[in-house]
């Protein structure tokens, strides 16, 4: 008889080893996946895994590219394990990510052409404001009428994809673009553009934003009140009431955060790698930032570390398109499973599993 | 625009077929929420039910044996969330999101060599003498059998809660995992059958939209109708009548806003298509603003991890 024990204390070593486990359980289940649908497992696993870091041809392409990707994903999970680690569910990113996009390309865009080096300082505060202000929606309703914010966020990125439909073909526009849909290239307009830093590292202002908010919720997580409230109040919601701490604040503070954080996300997307408010600019950053989040166990440190293998299966995952004709897709379905192990893994976290019978009580 | 391009007969009859479904779906997770489980993956699941059962009607030509294979693959989906959360004690909460995201890779994988192509869709049914019935004949009476079903469905689940033994244990299960645990009921057993049935549900109602209501298979088709679900159940205050309500009321603005759409609205096409969305949002703070009934129609234990001590 296998029986589960509650841990006292969540195991340190498992909340470390955990992770490990569901990428190895991943892989193993991945490649019985990619064989089924007719591609060498050892080759995918490889090409998505080890190509696009140490490949003589593509790495030095690809490198770059996993800073591009891991910056949004960081920025992104970075906010939202803050609101998670509250139970406050804000699973609206993507729709806070394209409201940020459309907010600060629309306050950059309608200075141009002229030339400042203030524009694009200003486009990311409106960036982070749009994000905020989205992320309110869900936040003020739940703390005036107690509306549960994660049906509430999430209907909010269908709407949002809307007015991004809406704006690309019409006020957003790019007046000189023959009628196609799409704003003026911000990317290549010299007072918005969000070049690497450090040419040819993919280093841009997102992911020097996200490296520095790893820093900065660590910060706030382990040696400010607020993060001690924050998780006091996810982990014990009635204690925290006792020892004053007003929920609607950390309500209105988890979610107005992950909202600033997406939006500026999304700026730096558009202003940089994206270049264009477009149709197709929602590209699904805010769903995988769940994953990253749970994935780095909504430590900060941890955040990092998965944005980063994350930017790995997406980028690698284009090369096994590339080079294995893999659909797509299969990498969407090879990051869920990772998310599904993980959860299922994480047992051994909290729990001791127990043989033989239970003595009786 | 031209309003009287909208026939009032075909606009409920369209209705009605929009609306099954969110009603199908809805009516599974409420049986799931019932039992004190809150399984987020509906619009996981209802895709992928949506993506096979047009596969299997496509290879076979049977619809109705895409409909049955859709709620297999439901109900086996749904089975890898319960596994997770009710033995191996995961979070309810992020395991359904994973559930949804899981469904979402898995269908566009499955689906794509089959983009583009038609299905057979379900016969309409031709009922001897209220078919023909002039006004009410062809808007009620002309359907295809899933939409008799999923009215039958809601009879039987209304009925099962409220009359039989077994659903009393599974609202028992809901309220208080302990008490049920305590007088000998198998609380794990009864929320991962409950959340099969969920899952069956979610799968039907993808098979039906891919199926029938639009009838092809395109990448991320469901666009958030299992979300919509999950609303209803809590506009419904986890009530089987009222899911019917709540299901054909969004279902009519669907239809209403795709009518104004063909009837030449020109100005934001984009303002009508998020309008469900909107008032998805509106009823719900409609509906929580009166606290005090909400608090006390949702399942005591709704969401929360059951582990037996002894």
């Amino acid at each position: 008889m296998i029986r589960l024990e509650k841990r006292p204390q969540p195991s340190k070593t498992w909340t470390v080893a955990t992770p490990i486990l569901a990428v190895v359980l991943t892989m193993i289940f991945g490649g019985i996946m990619f064989g089924l649908i007719g591609t060498s497992p050892v080759e995918a696993i490889r090409t998505i895994f080890w190509d696009p870091l140490f490949h003589p041809q593509f790495a030095n392409f690809s490198r770059p590219q996993l800073l591009v990707k891991a910056g949004p994903l960081i920025l992104i999970a970075i906010g939202l394990s803050i609101g998670f680690r509250a139970g406050i569910w804000n699973i609206g990113a993507e729709g806070q990510y394209i409201m940020g996009a459309i907010v600060g390309a629309a306050a950059g865009l309608a200075l141009y052409p002229m030339e400042s080096a203030l524009i694009l300082p200003l486009m990311i505060v409106a960036g982070a404001l749009g994000g905020w202000a989205w992320a309110m929606i869900p936040g003020l309703l739940k703390v005036k009428f107690g509306t549960n914010e994660i049906l509430v966020s999430l209907m909010l990125v269908y709407v949002a994809e809307n007015i991004l439909a809406s704006v690309s073909s019409g006020v957003l526009r790019n007046p000189e673009g023959m009628g196609f849909p799409g704003s003026r290239n911000l990317a290549q307009w010299s007072s918005s553009q969000n070049l690497d830093l450090i040419p040819g590292t993919g280093m841009h202002l997102g992911v020097l934003s996200a490296f520095i908010a790893v820093i900065l919720a660590y910060v706030l997580l382990t040696r400010h009140i607020q993060g001690f409230n924050i998780r006091l109040s996810g982990q014990a919601p009635r204690a925290a009431k006792f020892a004053g701490v007003a929920p609607a604040r950390i309500i209105l503070f988890c979610l107005g955060m992950a909202g600033a954080l997406a939006g500026m996300a999304g700026l730096f997307e558009v202003t940089g790698p994206a270049g264009q408010v477009s149709i197709d600019f929602g590209s699904g950053y805010g769903f995988t930032a769940i994953i990253v989040a749970f994935l780095g166990r909504l430590h900060p440190v941890g955040i990092l570390l998965a944005g980063l293998l994350m930017a790995l299966t997406y980028i690698g995952g284009e090369l096994a398109q590339l080079m294995l004709g893999v659909p797509g897709a299969s990498i969407q379905l090879f990051q869920g499973m990772l998310l599904f192990f993980l959860l299922g893994v994480d047992v051994l976290t909290n729990y001791r599993v127990r043989f033989g019978a239970g003595e009786v009580a | 625009m031209d309003l009287s391009n909208i026939n009032p007969i075909l606009l409920i009859a369209s209705i009605m077929i929009s609306a099954t479904p969110i009603l199908l779906a809805a009516l599974g997770e409420m049986v799931v929420e019932k039992s004190g489980v809150l399984n987020l993956g509906v619009e996981g699941m209802m895709i992928s039910g949506a993506v096979i059962g047009f596969i299997v009607a496509i290879n076979t030509g049977a619809p109705l044996l895409g409909f049955a294979t859709a709620a297999v693959a439901g109900a086996v989906l749904s089975l890898s969330f319960g596994i997770l959360t009710q033995v191996l004690l995961s979070n309810q909460v992020a395991t359904g999101l994973g559930l949804t995201l899981l469904g979402l890779g898995l269908s566009s994988l499955l689906g794509k060599p089959y983009e583009g192509m038609k299905a057979e869709t379900l016969p309409k049914l031709d009922i001897p003498v209220l078919g023909d019935l002039p006004v009410v004949g062809r808007m009620l009476f002309s359907h295809d059998i899933m939409v008799y079903l999923s009215l039958a469905l809601v009879v039987a689940v209304w009925a099962f809660l409220k009359y039989t033994r077994a659903g009393l244990i599974l609202r028992a299960v809901g309220e208080s995992h302990d008490s049920a645990h305590a007088l000998g009921y198998k609380v794990v057993r009864v929320r991962l059958l409950a959340i099969m049935f969920g899952g069956a549900c979610a799968g039907l109602g993808g098979a039906y939209l891919s199926l029938v209501r639009v009838p092809q298979w395109t990448e991320g088709m469901t666009a958030g109708a299992g979300w919509i679900a999950l609303a209803i159940v809590v506009f419904a205050s986890w009530r089987a009548g009222r899911v019917l309500i709540g299901a054909y009321l969004f279902g009519g603005i669907t239809v209403l806003q795709l009518n104004l759409q063909a009837a030449g609205l020109t100005w934001g096409v984009q303002y009508l298509s998020m309008s469900p969305y909107l008032i998805t949002i509106l009823v719900l703070v409609f509906i929580s603003s009166n606290r005090s009934r909400s608090n006390h129609d949702a399942p005591a234990t709704l969401g929360r991890t059951f582990h037996a001590t002894r």
